[in-house]
């Protein structure tokens, strides 16, 4: 168990004040023009070092992600984004350390920023947090007032600007490049990749962007040092992490605990245990909306780290812990899920546009058990083919929890059409598979 | 993909405030040269602000000030989700649907929606609500949840019950003042209700953290470059 001394977001719970003077007792801007002097080169070494793995999901190294700028400023400059469009269902974490915690927040940006050699920093923040972005906004006009921003930022020799963006209700910004093209001022599409931002990003200028949480333990990890942050979690799953405890839980929470946590300990931990009791489970959504289910037998014993996960064909996410009892009628869950991406899909992929629809309304039918077991094996490989096929990672997130559900749960769907035909004299009122 | 067109009565023309003005010129700073249209959501944002809505006036007066085509604006406004293209009531209940607030009870907040307010998309016959059920907000250890948005704020209202949401929307008809954030008893924000299980350590806020580095870890010039 991860103890408080080794916690990174002291104000988790905005129990304490925001502001920089109490934020700078609790440790922010400690030393920075110090880490910085270290020079690029080091920073990025320790980052490396230190294991960390980005926060917003995809897991990739975050040191060897930036390393793929380039080493010197040429004709173009360089920015760095930062993804605070928090909006996969079940995932609330970057918003605390927006609203109680921004100057850690905003030090990292600083750090991470002269890394990568950029001068300018945006932050896109999802367009509905608008108290979490006047708290942000607020907070970097401290910073900038205290000479932490601006020129020779934090006295850093330094110049660093830092701008907030934002969204307006699109769940798709999330992903990188449709993030850049809304901060452009476009729809948010994604874009083809190559040319990756690193190369070509935002306003065509090699720009990196990272999740809120990657950029906000930098501070931490350079004060301590990477083999501090190594300390927790098994070998390439390193670190520190907030949970976002949702669902059917006694006391659903943030919580931030060692990477490869026990499933059950989490859950029995901080959040009061599942309502009714373990044995009261059903599944869980380990990391996310976009993640397939785990059934009980696998949450027993499962640990939350990206290859634990992966091993028992699930993933890490954004950690966002979606607890599932067996009250749940679990056809309607991810049916409610489905009927998200087909909200969200931008349109652009056939695949996804046509298809995120179409599994939302036979899973529709078959909650009430309109559908026969053979549709299910269409169901599947509707999901198939728009797994892999589409420009972003959407079509895949629509997929795979309606194959989670199926690969775990396919005897209740079967048995609801049972009773549904069994209800009707044996007929099926299937047939209209599209509508 | 949700289908958004503009509303069918639309505004003679429109205006930015004074104080917008200058608040738009602000924003267009943040960018570089030549990068204006990078304002075109917090324009949108700022304009539906002032007027509740988003006009095809509005749209065409954003584009004329970001110089570009008016086709991209209206684009944007239609893409995203935010935008209301039709006029909404003096409150905007926007519920939160989506699969981790549905499993705690969000079903039943929409029947207090309808209820209280009426059919979902409408304006209440007062003015004072209309409502409909979006997907996620990101709050979802606090679920269920809406967002109300004025004029004047878009705030949070968490951990939501039938009982005290119902309650929330005859205090903000009569114009009581409410609790924004989560609305149950023993939580502050999202940490666990009751005692908390983590960050109980006064030594991380009696500001010895704050005490100089007496050296940074691995500054040792052997590990400090390669790689």
């Amino acid at each position: 168990m991860l103890e408080d001394k080794d916690r990174i977001f002291t104000n988790l719970y905005g129990l304490h004040d925001w502001r920089l003077e109490e934020a700078k007792k609790r440790g922010a801007w400690n030393g920075t023009a110090d880490l910085i002097r270290m020079g690029p080169d080091w920073i990025i070494q320790q980052i490396k070092d230190s294991g960390l793995r980005g926060r917003g999901g995809a897991g990739f190294p975050t040191g060897l992600k930036w390393s793929f700028m380039p080493k010197e400023i040429g004709e173009r400059p360089h920015y760095l984004v930062v993804n605070a469009d928090e909006s996969e269902p079940g995932t609330c974490k970057d918003r605390e350390m927006m609203r109680h915690d921004p100057h850690l927040f905003i030090e990292g940006c600083l750090i991470a920023s002269y890394a990568m050699k950029a001068h300018a920093c945006y932050i896109y923040i999802r367009g509905e947090y608008v108290d979490e972005r006047l708290t942000l906004q607020a907070a970097i006009d401290e910073a900038y007032a205290a000479g932490l921003l601006g020129r020779n930022a934090a006295g850093s020799g330094w110049d660093f600007d830092l701008y907030v963006a934002h969204g307006a209700g699109a769940y798709i910004c999330g992903e990188e490049t449709a993030l850049l093209e809304s901060l452009e001022g476009k729809k948010g599409q994604p874009r083809l990749k190559p040319p990756f931002p690193a190369g070509a990003g935002l306003y065509g200028c090699p720009t990196t962007v990272n999740n809120v949480e990657s950029i906000a333990v930098v501070p931490t990890i350079l004060r301590r040092g990477a083999d501090w942050f190594q300390k927790f979690g098994r070998d390439n799953n390193k670190g520190t992490k907030v949970f976002c405890i949702s669902g059917h839980v006694e006391r659903p929470c943030n919580v931030e605990e060692a990477m490869s946590i026990p499933l059950k300990t989490l859950i029995n931990t901080h959040a009061g245990g599942v309502k009714g009791g373990w044995d009261n489970l059903k599944a869980i959504i380990p990391g996310g909306s976009s993640v397939p289910l785990i059934p009980k037998e696998i949450c027993d014993d499962v640990l939350m780290d990206f290859d634990a996960l992966k091993d028992v064909r699930s993933g890490l996410g954004t950690a966002a812990v979606i607890v599932m009892d067996k009250s749940t009628d679990i056809i309607r869950a991810i049916s409610r899920i489905s009927y998200f991406y087909k909200h969200e899909s931008c349109g652009q992929c056939t695949p996804c546009r046509e298809g995120t629809g179409w599994m939302w309304r036979v899973l529709e039918r078959m909650a009430v058990g309109n559908s026969t077991t053979e549709e299910i094996d269409k169901l599947l490989d509707v999901a198939g083919q728009i797994e892999g096929h589409t420009i972003c990672a959407l079509g895949d997130a629509a997929a795979w929890p309606v194959q989670g559900l199926i690969r775990h749960f396919r005897g209740e769907i079967e048995e609801r059409i049972n009773h549904y035909r069994a209800d009707r004299g044996g007929v099926s009122m299937a047939g209209v598979a599209a509508e | 993909m949700a289908v958004r067109r503009p509303a069918k009565d639309q505004p003679a023309a429109f205006e930015w405030t004074p104080e917008n003005k200058d608040w738009c010129a602000a924003q267009i700073a943040k960018f570089p040269e030549g990068r204006q249209a990078s304002a075109v959501i917090p324009f949108l944002w700022r304009g539906q602000k002032q007027e509740g809505w988003i006009s095809i006036p509005m749209m065409e007066h954003i584009a004329r000030q970001l110089e570009m085509p008016y086709i991209r604006v209206y684009e944007v406004a239609t893409f995203y989700t935010m935008f209301n293209l039709s006029p909404v009531g003096e409150y905007y209940v926007q519920l939160c649907g989506t699969t981790p607030c549905m499993l705690r009870g969000s079903s039943e907040l929409r029947e207090v929606c309808k209820k209280v307010i009426g059919p979902e998309n409408h304006v209440s016959d007062d003015g004072k609500f209309s409502w409909l059920e979006v997907e996620c907000l990101g709050a979802c250890c606090n679920a269920p949840m809406a967002q109300i948005s004025t004029s004047e704020a878009d705030h949070y209202y968490e951990d939501l019950t039938p009982e005290n949401f119902e309650a929330l929307l005859n205090d903000l008809r009569a114009g009581k003042p409410v609790k924004t954030g989560t609305q149950h008893p023993d939580r502050h924000t999202s940490d666990p209700a009751g005692e908390n299980t983590t960050l109980t350590d006064p030594s991380l806020y009696d500001g010895s953290r704050a005490a100089r580095l007496r050296e940074i870890p691995n500054a040792n010039p052997g590990a400090a470059t390669s790689g």
